[in-house]
């Protein structure tokens, strides 16, 4: 199964190298992987999606609370939450396929956030499955460059994962 | 290095405010930390803290002959001792000479401190001079290490690396120090925490009560529980717990290679060692018994054999410091997480409080079982008068000379089983050996560690004849600080181990496994001012033994030449369960209907 687990670090130099060479000395399946200092500057939350049967993931969860850096951590798979990955896309736009585009990008609330005579980069922000179903709906060979941040994820409810 | 999530008690410094240099302040750190050795090598990086040591003094260096030793020897402290081992090393092939000892540490768990000099600060990451990657090469081997880029961090991070190695489930740690850091002429107001709390690190104390008295239900109804016992009880001092346990409930009690001590081992309660070179009794136990519980031990594969046939039978208990230990290879049904000495007093006073009078008769039909198991006799073998040595028989004089008062390193192979098997030890930390890594070299270096913590002890190294020219250089170490170890050598002439896997399971293609070249070890150990005695027939063992143990202050070689043809039996082959033991072919099919 998937599971999206959030962890917060401490942010030292080499927390995030703990967390790579511990997936890959273990040969968890790492799926994304997002990082950044929270609002506290000497915290940063990592965001992982991660695939394997509950043994492994179990396994998984340990072995990350294991590591001296790891200050807490959350299976959001484990209750609801809320999933938003973001994605930037570079398209060729040329004469009628200018309008389908835009339209297309309405559809999906995404936003064109740069224009040249020949292309648009267009941002769009979802969950994983919405940033894929709006590729498929490109027209074919339109895509130049695709970059996508990996997930992030929120609990819902009023309770945080802070200290 | 900022100081985010420790938070130091001012109120409780040593030396507080005094200004010292980086140099100094490493010195005093283990000085504060109550260090009594640092096994170590010098070199560039270090070179400042080398002179703080020379100018100090207080912590007694020991100079090894290879850092791979000096890791060694502050593991062999450490396990003798159970207070954290020390070692110094330079940057580059320092750093790098030192990671088979780290990783020896880091997979039995043992407490040590390892600091590694570095390239100065502004030239890390330029190919300098003997420059590696110290905590990129030592990440998945330590249970944590430190770069330390700021003289202000120092004291505090060397705290918190012992807090680290010492706490939760022990480990190595590394401190990474860049030569700028030891600057003598940067001093820097010098606080040693003595508390030092991490917001990241909460390792776990007492067991959930709950759970404990879930395990003591199933104990209660238990007809064929066994305890399976490992290297956390001893790590855990919790052997005086285990043993009232042990008694109190009658229930027999096995252990794997690295919790062997923790129970006596010539105690009718105790079965011999599982796994795949333990006893028939122990093995058979295991695949019979009903409610197994074990007690800081990590279900490796050597005790395992085939997970499908593991323990087909029982409910399983599990107690252990490491959440990761629990469920890793095999499905437990009450997990208990906590110290092993807490939980076991927990365990006790909560059976105690429920167990009849007569909870020990329900298991006479299982101790019956046992007593059968133990006719087999599986450890039998022959020592003819005129044959050659057999290694079991060298290993039994061996305990017979000093009636288990001895701490006993071991090197790895066919030599560590049969003193697994053949030497009993009646109390902890008196066994040391390798047994995660299966690091060959490792005896030597980790004798002259216990040596030197038990300096009036008598303390011996078994070992094979390749595994001593592994760390042999150590011989001068033992020299200069005339350390009074005996290596009783079990020589086979082959890496036995490898010979008798490839006897098994290779057709006897003896491939590279003879060791050729064999020096004389009886002149080598005299070049080193050593005595050297060779031994080669059985009559004269068991003299030579108390010849050599008579010899209070020498270091006394023996060089003992054992039948190269024998196995280590019983013997689980990779893929077989418990039920499924190979047996010394000297004992017949009859005797195991
Ligand atoms: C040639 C060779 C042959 C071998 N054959 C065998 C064999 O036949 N049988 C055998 O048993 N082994 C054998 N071994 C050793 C084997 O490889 C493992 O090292 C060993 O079985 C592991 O022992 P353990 O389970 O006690 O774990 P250890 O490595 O000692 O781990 C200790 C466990 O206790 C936990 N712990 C630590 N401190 C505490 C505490 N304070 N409280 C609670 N829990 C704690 C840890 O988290 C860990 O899970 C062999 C090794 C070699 C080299
Ligand atoms: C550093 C290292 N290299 C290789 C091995 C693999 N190995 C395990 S046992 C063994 C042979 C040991 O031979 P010896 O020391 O003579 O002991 P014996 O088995 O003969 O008692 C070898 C090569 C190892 N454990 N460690």
């Amino acid at each position: 199964m998937r599971h999206i687990i959030a962890v917060l670090l401490e942010n030292e130099a080499g927390a995030l190298s703990r967390v790579a060479g511990l997936f890959s000395a273990r040969g968890y399946n790492i799926e994304s992987l997002t990082v950044a200092p929270t609002d506290d500057p000497t915290l940063s939350r990592m965001t992982l999606v991660t695939r394997g049967n509950d043994e492994i993931v179990e396994q998984i969860k340990k072995q990350l609370n294991k590591l001296i850096d790891t200050v807490k951590l959350l299976d959001l798979s484990e209750g609801p939450h809320i999933e938003r990955e973001m994605m930037m896309v570079k398209v060729r736009a040329e004469r009628e396929a200018r309008e389908e585009l835009k339209r297309l990008a309405d559809i999906f609330r995404a936003h064109i956030i740069d224009v040249t005579d020949t292309s648009y980069v267009i941002e769009l922000t979802g969950a994983t499955n919405k940033l894929d179903a709006f590729i498929d709906a490109l027209p074919d060979g339109s895509i130049i460059e695709v970059v996508r941040s990996g997930p992030t994820g929120i609990a819902r409810g009023e309770k945080g994962l802070n200290l | 290095m900022a100081l985010t999530g420790a938070e130091s008690d001012g109120a409780n410094v040593t030396a507080a405010g005094v200004e010292l240099s980086g140099a100094e302040i490493v010195v005093q750190a283990l000085l504060d930390e109550g260090v009594e050795y640092a096994f170590g090598y010098p070199g560039g990086a270090v070179l400042h803290i080398y002179d703080a040591l020379f100018k100090k003094g207080g912590v007694k260096h020991i100079l090894v002959r290879h850092e791979q030793a000096a890791a060694h020897a502050a593991d062999g402290y450490a396990r003798s001792t159970g207070k954290c081992g020390v070692c110094l090393v330079t940057s580059g092939p320092g750093a790098t000479n030192a990671v088979t000892g780290i990783a020896t540490a880091y997979m039995d768990s043992i407490p040590m401190v390892v600091l590694t000099g570095q390239v100065p600060t502004p030239f890390i990451g330029s190919d300098a001079f003997q420059e590696v990657d110290t905590v990129g090469i030592t990440r998945p081997c330590v249970k944590h290490n430190f770069l330390v880029k700021d003289v202000k961090d120092l004291a505090v991070t060397i705290r918190k690396a012992f807090y680290i190695a010492t706490t939760g489930r022990p480990g190595p740690v590394v401190v990474d120090i860049p030569k700028d850091v030891t600057d003598p002429n940067v001093k820097v107001p010098y606080v040693y925490p003595r508390d030092i709390r991490m917001r990241s690190y909460n390792p776990v104390e007492r067991g959930h009560l709950g759970q404990i008295r879930r395990a003591v239900d199933l104990m209660l109804e238990a007809k064929r529980p066994v305890f399976y016992t490992g290297g956390g009880v001893v790590l855990g001092e919790g052997s005086a717990p285990l043993t009232d346990l042990v008694r109190a409930t009658g229930f027999p009690i096995t252990s794997t290679l690295m919790g062997l001590g923790a129970f006596p081992g010539t105690d009718d309660q105790f079965l011999g060692m599982l796994g795949m070179h333990g006893t028939y009794e122990a093995n058979m136990a295991m695949h019979e018994t009903d409610v197994l519980i074990a007690v800081g031990a990590r279900f490796d594969d050597r005790v395992t054999g085939k997970i499908e046939h593991f323990c087909p039978h029982a409910k399983i208990v599990h107690i252990d410091v490491d959440p990761s230990s629990i469920a890793k290879n095999v499905k437990v049904d009450v997990p208990i997480v906590g110290q092993v000495a807490s939980v076991l007093s927990d365990m006790l006073r909560l059976y105690q409080e429920r167990a009849s009078g007569a909870q020990k008769t329900l298991l006479a039909d299982w101790w019956a079982k046992i007593a059968e198991w133990r006719r087999v006799d599986c450890l039998r073998y022959d020592q003819g008068a005129e044959a050659a040595i057999k290694p079991q028989f060298a290993v039994e004089t061996l305990y017979k000379a000093t009636q288990g008062e001895l701490y006993l390193a071991s090197d790895v192979g066919q030599h560590q089983m049969f003193a697994a098997q053949f030497h009993p030890f009646d109390k902890p930390r008196r066994w040391i050996n390798s047994g995660g890594l299966g690091t060959m070299g490792y005896g030597l270096p980790a004798a002259i560690g216990a040596q030197l913590a038990h300096p009036e002890a008598q303390v011996a190294c078994i070992s094979g004849d390749a595994s001593i020219l592994m760390c042999i250089q150590e011989l001068a170490t033992c020299s200069q600080y005339a350390l009074p170890i005996k290596v009783m050598l079990l020589n086979n002439g082959y890496m036995g181990m490898v010979r008798q896997w490839q006897e098994l399971f290779y057709e006897s293609r003896y491939s590279h496994s003879y060791v050729d070249a064999l020096p004389d070890f009886v002149k080598l150990a005299e070049s080193f001012g050593h005595v050297g005695m060779r031994i080669e027939r059985p009559g004269d063992l068991e003299d030579a033994v108390r010849d050599a143990f008579a010899m209070k202050d020498r270091f006394v070689f023996m060089d003992v030449l054992v039948d190269p043809t024998e196995n280590v039996y019983p013997m689980i082959a990779a893929g077989k369960g418990h039920h499924e033991m190979q047996l010394s072919p000297s004992l017949s099919e009859r005797e195991l209907a």
